[in-house]
């Protein structure tokens, strides 16, 4: 049997997913080039500015940069930010899976 | 012994919220409500009423600061008329779908432009579409008993109350009105439980963007989406007309006093004509009917007591004998009719009431309408469909037309 919502009004809980996947919105993505990617290349933590500009929190301050695509809604503001042009942003109908 | 006592229309409403004893009250003072706005202030100011009178810069943020309060539990009333209803339209469906049980009193007032500050109901009918249930009253005794009933379907079914009534006519009019005790109003009236509760403990995120489909959460429950929370509402809608008459008839019982539920009747057991109208005009039918009868002319009346939810069943019982039906209504669907008329038609639709109603627009910005005149604008209308005129009219009474 279905799980009935038994809210009378918009309640939502804080949380990871609670608006569905919203990754699915996007029909652009973000991919990043390893040889460019400050941190990646140098070895260490530095730069981040995709991490820090990221709005929807979607970006990961770790080595290697790691950018979770199910809630990634394919801004660009990440592309647009990064130093080195690391990021590119590629149309999902041209991303081969 | 009873505690009667004459007062206004405004001091009975503010007595009547000190009984229900909210816990935040904010009110922007305007014409014709000022003076429920400065008793109000003045119980809190002594200490009598135990409740945070919040001051604020406009309707639309007196009605904000209720729908906040509401929101971490607090019973709220707000009161205002005319321009600062229309001031609180977007924070009115606000309130409405948030689901919260906030009691407000307008003060019926004409609209501007031009300005007006004189009565009619145009403020109100404006605001119908909104998602509030609509009460309004015939006197100052029924003012006071609706706004206590109000806190209890609004906390029942969860859909704010606006209790309507005649500026000046009631609100500056004194009248005997019996104080009930308080004793009593607090066992009618249980505490108020909110059914989602804003805490730190545990943190909500509320009236987010919700979209065209249902979603899945992050507890893998398919929430609603838009439609389905509007349906929801206009279910409980469905459902508060049960509410409503059931307030009224515990109320009755331990008061002794019933305004109606839904509707009220006067003499419409073996009517022919029937006068109908909301709130003090149909208080003023009552004088007229007696007139009516007094000349041989079998005439009722039937009060609308709740525009929203309308009274369809109960209508459709009220009229079904009637073969001559007269609307008096102090506003206008501009392009159309009045608003009554045309939910009475509808309500008709597809049973046996074929009865033509004759529409009559009265008291638009407080133009007097007295009794005589009532009856001679019913009586016309009984001897037009007597004479075989079966048409529908809309009649602006006491209007230069032209």
């Amino acid at each position: 049997m279905e799980n009935r919502d038994t809210n009378i009004s918009g309640v939502c809980t804080p949380d990871i997913g609670e608006a569905g996947l919203t990754g699915e919105w996007r029909d652009e993505r973000p991919v990043i080039d390893s040889t460019k990617c400050i941190p990646e290349r140098k070895g260490k933590p530095a730069c981040f500015l995709c991490w820090l500009y990221c709005p929807e929190g979607v970006v990961s301050m770790t080595i290697p940069v790691e950018i979770d695509l199910d809630y990634c809604k394919g801004c660009g503001i990440c592309a647009e930010e990064c130093p080195p042009g690391a990021i590119k942003m590629v149309k999902e109908v041209d991303i081969d899976e | 012994m009873s505690d009667v006592r004459i007062i206004t229309g405004n001091e009975a409403a503010a007595l009547a919220v000190k009984l229900a004893e909210p816990g935040v009250i904010a009110a922007y003072p305007i014409t014709p409500q000022t003076k429920l706005a400065e008793v109000l202030s003045e119980y809190v100011e002594s200490g009598e009423l135990e409740a945070e009178y919040i001051r604020v810069e406009s309707e639309h943020s007196s009605l904000t600061v209720c729908i906040s309060a509401s929101t971490v539990g607090a019973r709220v009333f707000t009161a205002t008329s005319a321009n600062g209803l229309l001031y609180m339209h977007e924070q009115l469906h606000w309130a409405a779908g948030s689901r919260l049980p906030v009691v407000m009193c307008c003060v019926n007032r004409g609209v501007g432009a031009p300005w007006s500050i004189f009565n009619d109901h145009q403020d109100s009918f404006s605001q119908r579409d909104t998602g509030w249930i609509q009460l309004y009253c015939r006197d100052n005794q029924d003012i006071l008993d609706t706004i206590i009933q109000a806190y209890r379907i609004a906390e029942e079914v969860y859909i704010p109350v606006m209790v309507c009534y005649d500026g000046f006519i009631l609100s500056h009019t004194m009248m005997p009105v019996e104080i009930p005790d308080a004793g009593m109003v607090k066992k009618f009236l249980p505490p108020y439980k909110p059914h989602t509760t804003l805490s730190p403990d545990d943190p909500k995120t509320i009236n987010s963007v919700f979209f065209a489909t249902r979603r899945e959460n992050s507890e893998g429950i398919l929430c609603d989406g838009y439609m389905d929370m509007r349906h929801k509402l206009q279910t409980a809608f469905e459902k508060s007309g049960k509410v409503i008459k059931n307030a009224s008839r515990e109320w009755a019982a331990m008061t002794g006093r019933d305004h109606g539920g839904l509707i009220w009747e006067y003499m419409t057991e073996d009517a022919e004509l029937i006068l109908t109208g909301m709130g003090s005009i149909a208080t003023e039918a009552t004088l007229a009917a007696d007139a009516l009868r007094d000349e041989g002319i079998r005439a009722g009346v039937v009060g609308i007591r709740a525009y929203r939810p309308f009274p369809k069943e109960e209508v459709v019982q009220a009229f079904k004998k009637a073969t001559a039906i007269a609307v008096f209504e102090k506003c206008i669907s501009y392009g159309y009719e009045g608003g009554v008329c045309s939910d009475l038609k509808a309500a008709f639709y597809g049973t046996d009431i074929k009865t033509p109603i004759h529409d009559y627009i009265v008291g638009l910005g407080g133009r007097d309408v007295k009794t005589g005149e009532i009856v001679d604008a019913a009586r016309t209308t009984l001897e037009s469909i007597r004479a075989g005129k079966t048409g529908n009219k809309t009649i602006w009474l006491n209007c230069y037309t032209g």
